[in-house]
């Protein structure tokens, strides 16, 4: 019996750690006052936790702030601002479940997030089901607002509930293969891909750029997401003889991809999206000074409406930086709270039975200064706002290189 | 093709690594017929424990006098982890059908990374590991990277002393009389609990060497870096014969050669432009191992024997 019961515990114990896993970390509530107001929730979806956790608890922490905020200033009156955060690990898989637990909860009437492209892939159908509003602060894969066959400028949107801050690959990739060809003056690119919605897309709409541009690819490859050894790889950069490497992925694979090209002796920039400007880019690759980054927007450090956004999150008090996506995530926070304050104000001063719909309608129609800059979306759910930065690594940090709004 | 010798140098660097870690699956399976699947975990723990190690030094301290601490730190808590493991999670079950402590030891390798993910401060991102400074060596056309000359003299070191050990003391022989009968061995005075306990240890050990070579050469660990490297070393045990310590290494090798070879070539075979490249890696090294069990279901050296009556 002894040994039976070792099996049962252990079984327990691998049960109870995988649903702990799955379960919601980081749920936090916030704000007070308005008593006896109604409730209403804001959901967000981002890795909480895992390799992309500094970009996801920026997410969070800035939603939230912008919750405060609405809480505080009493901006809608009658309705009281939570949030409900759950952790997405960066997966599709656990993406979905999340998006099937918020679309469950009643009181959630917009949901910020999420992260990653693919993820967002398997979220978008079950939100639109349920006419549930969904804002991304950084997903920048195409296909998700102007449908799979926008290269052939076949462009549909697929699903009426999706929107985001955050400007697209169809921009972010040519912008970059711009600044390599033109300001870089680089004619020689291995292309590499993490073979994720996100990478894949941007490495793709770079290449089209960058050989229009008079530019020659002259290597491509393609790594799995959770490689850390790119001897092979390097090898083949090497012996190309490219000017620079274009990454599209994400900073936990691209960190250790710089650092082992250079350390192979190669002295050539790798470049890649908002993926990878991360702090955590830079404290993973030592030698990573001299890479390059493109993101989306200007820098939030730059624009005078930011000031304030950061003074705010500073005086909070998060221990996590609000990172690539702090400023757009606080917008996208903002963007539901207006919406409801207008559907509040259009039902007569009270919410309405059934709101989801009505904040659907009202996002598409939102219209304000945020800190990133005008918040508005287009047909697509896109937003307005086209202009991107380029970023470099100097002294150990992101600094601005050149920033500007892309054109064909 | 003109950069082969750089990839064959790159294939059998990565192999080393996978060999040092194939040597603690292929011992304990020699031993007890375990697949200790949580042996992954062992290294990452390894990692950690260097890590914590070269954090507590002070700043500045270098890396030819922290390297050998961190080695010391991470052979410690790697060794340590695995004997409290067969201790807790897998002597209670030795006389308990073949799939028990297969079970236990899937469980044991999440409770690991979920403790590490718990408790070590920021583990939930990858966490810096320092690297070996200076510019890497030149021999000839060949770049070797001074984190790499770590593996490079570790890992045959490794494996002289292991063969040492297992032809030349009294607890080696021991080892391989358990390891080919256990009941006759504790008849012949053998404390056969002792030996499986070594075992443990000096596969955990080597285990923790392949992690701080891990750590040096990619400039970072995090909680799953057990998971991948874990898989790959199995696949490297099984390659070379399970059981045979000999076999690991080698199977290692081969397992590194290949994944080298095929992210550098097999895209410029005919008609094989879409399965190159670094992302195909993974699957021609698992073609690799059904094609050498197809054709040797043994292992490259591992021998056919007759099961135990």
């Amino acid at each position: 019996m002894r040994h039976r019961s070792a099996v049962v515990v252990s079984i327990a114990v691998i049960g109870a750690l995988s649903i702990s896993a799955c379960g919601s970390r980081g749920e936090k509530k916030s704000g007070d006052g308005n008593a006896g107001a109604t409730t209403v929730t804001i959901g967000v979806d981002a890795p909480l936790t895992g390799d992309l956790s500094a970009l996801g608890l920026g997410i969070r922490n800035s939603v939230e702030l912008a919750v405060k905020q609405a809480n505080e200033k009493n901006e809608v009156p009658g309705v009281k601002f939570e949030i409900k955060a759950l952790d997405d690990t960066g997966k599709p898989a656990p993406g979905q479940q999340n998006a099937t637990q918020l679309v469950a909860d009643k009181n959630v009437i917009g949901v910020v997030g999420p992260l990653n492209s693919s993820v967002a892939q398997s979220m978008q159908q079950i939100f639109n089901d349920a006419n549930l509003v969904q804002i991304s602060p950084a997903n920048t894969g195409v296909a998700l607002s102007q449908g799979e066959k926008w290269a052939s400028g076949d462009k549909a949107r697929p699903f009426k509930s999706y929107f985001r801050t955050a400007t697209t690959d169809a921009v972010q990739g040519p912008f970059a293969a711009q600044f390599l060809a033109k300001d870089a003056k680089k004619t020689k690119v291995f292309l590499i891909d993490d073979q994720k919605t996100y990478g894949a897309g941007l490495a793709a709409t770079f290449k089209g750029e960058f050989v229009k541009q008079g530019g020659t690819i002259v290597g491509e490859e393609h790594v799995n997401p959770d490689d850390r050894d790119f001897a092979a790889v390097v090898t083949k950069v090497k012996s190309s003889g490219a000017e620079a490497v274009y990454y599209g992925g994400e900073y936990p694979a691209a960190g250790p991809l710089s650092l082992q090209l250079k350390d192979a002796g190669l002295t050539i920039p790798l470049m890649g999206g908002d993926g990878i400007q991360s702090g955590d880019f830079i404290k993973l690759n030592p030698k990573s000074a001299g890479d390059y980054a493109t993101a989306v927007g200007l820098p939030v450090e730059a624009l005078p409406t930011a000031a304030k956004f950061i003074a705010d999150y500073k005086t909070a008090g998060y221990k996590d930086a609000y990172e690539t996506y702090g400023g757009y995530s606080y917008d996208s926070g903002w963007a539901i709270i207006e919406a409801v304050k207008n559907v509040v104000k259009d039902n007569g001063g009270k919410l309405p039975s059934n709101p989801r719909a009505k904040v659907v309608e009202a996002v598409q129609k939102v219209s304000f200064d945020g800190v990133t800059g005008k918040v508005s979306f287009d047909e697509f759910g896109d937003t307005t706002n086209k202009q991107l930065t380029v970023y470099t690594v100097k002294d150990g940090k992101w600094a601005v290189e050149k920033s500007g709004t892309f054109s064909g | 093709m003109h950069d082969l010798p750089q990839q064959l140098a790159n294939g059998l660097i990565l192999g080393a690594l996978y060999g040092l870690v194939a040597i603690g699956y292929t011992m304990v399976y020699g031993i007890v017929q375990l697949i200790n699947f949580a042996h992954g975990e062992i290294v990452m723990v390894g990692g950690f424990g260097a890590l914590t190690a070269y954090l507590a030094l002070p700043g500045g301290t270098t890396l030819w006098l922290a390297l050998p601490l961190m080695l010391i730190a991470g052979i410690l808590v790697s060794t340590l982890t695995a004997v409290a493991a067969e201790r807790f999670a897998y002597r209670p079950l030795r006389t308990a059908p073949r799939l028990a402590p297969l079970i236990t030891a899937i469980g044991l390798s999440i409770v690991l990374q979920q403790l590490v993910f718990s408790f070590y401060p920021d583990a939930k991102k990858a966490r810096v590991f320092p690297k070996i400074p200076g510019d890497p060596f030149e021999l000839g056309s060949v770049t070797v990277q001074r984190s790499d000359i770590f593996l490079i003299i570790a890992a045959p070191l490794c494996m002289l002393a292991l063969g040492w050990f297992v032809t030349r003391t009294r607890s080696g022989r021991a080892m391989q009389a358990t390891s080919q009968d256990p009941d006759t061995a504790k008849l012949m005075g053998i404390d056969t609990d002792r030996i499986i306990v070594m075992a443990f240890a000096i596969g955990a050990a080597f285990a923790a060497v392949a992690a701080v070579a891990y750590g040096l050469r990619s400039g970072q660990i995090d909680f799953r870096m057990g998971f991948l490297l874990g898989l790959k070393a199995f696949t490297a045990a099984v390659l070379g014969g399970i059981g045979n310590i000999y076999g690991a290494m080698l199977g290692g090798v081969a397992l590194g050669l290949a994944e080298a070879l095929a992210t550098g070539y097999i895209q410029h075979l005919p008609g094989m432009h879409l399965f190159g490249g670094g992302a195909w890696k993974d699957v021609w090294a698992f073609v690799l191992l059904i094609l050498v069990l197809l054709v040797r279901p043994q292992g490259l050296l591992g021998e056919r024997v007759a099961d135990r009556a």
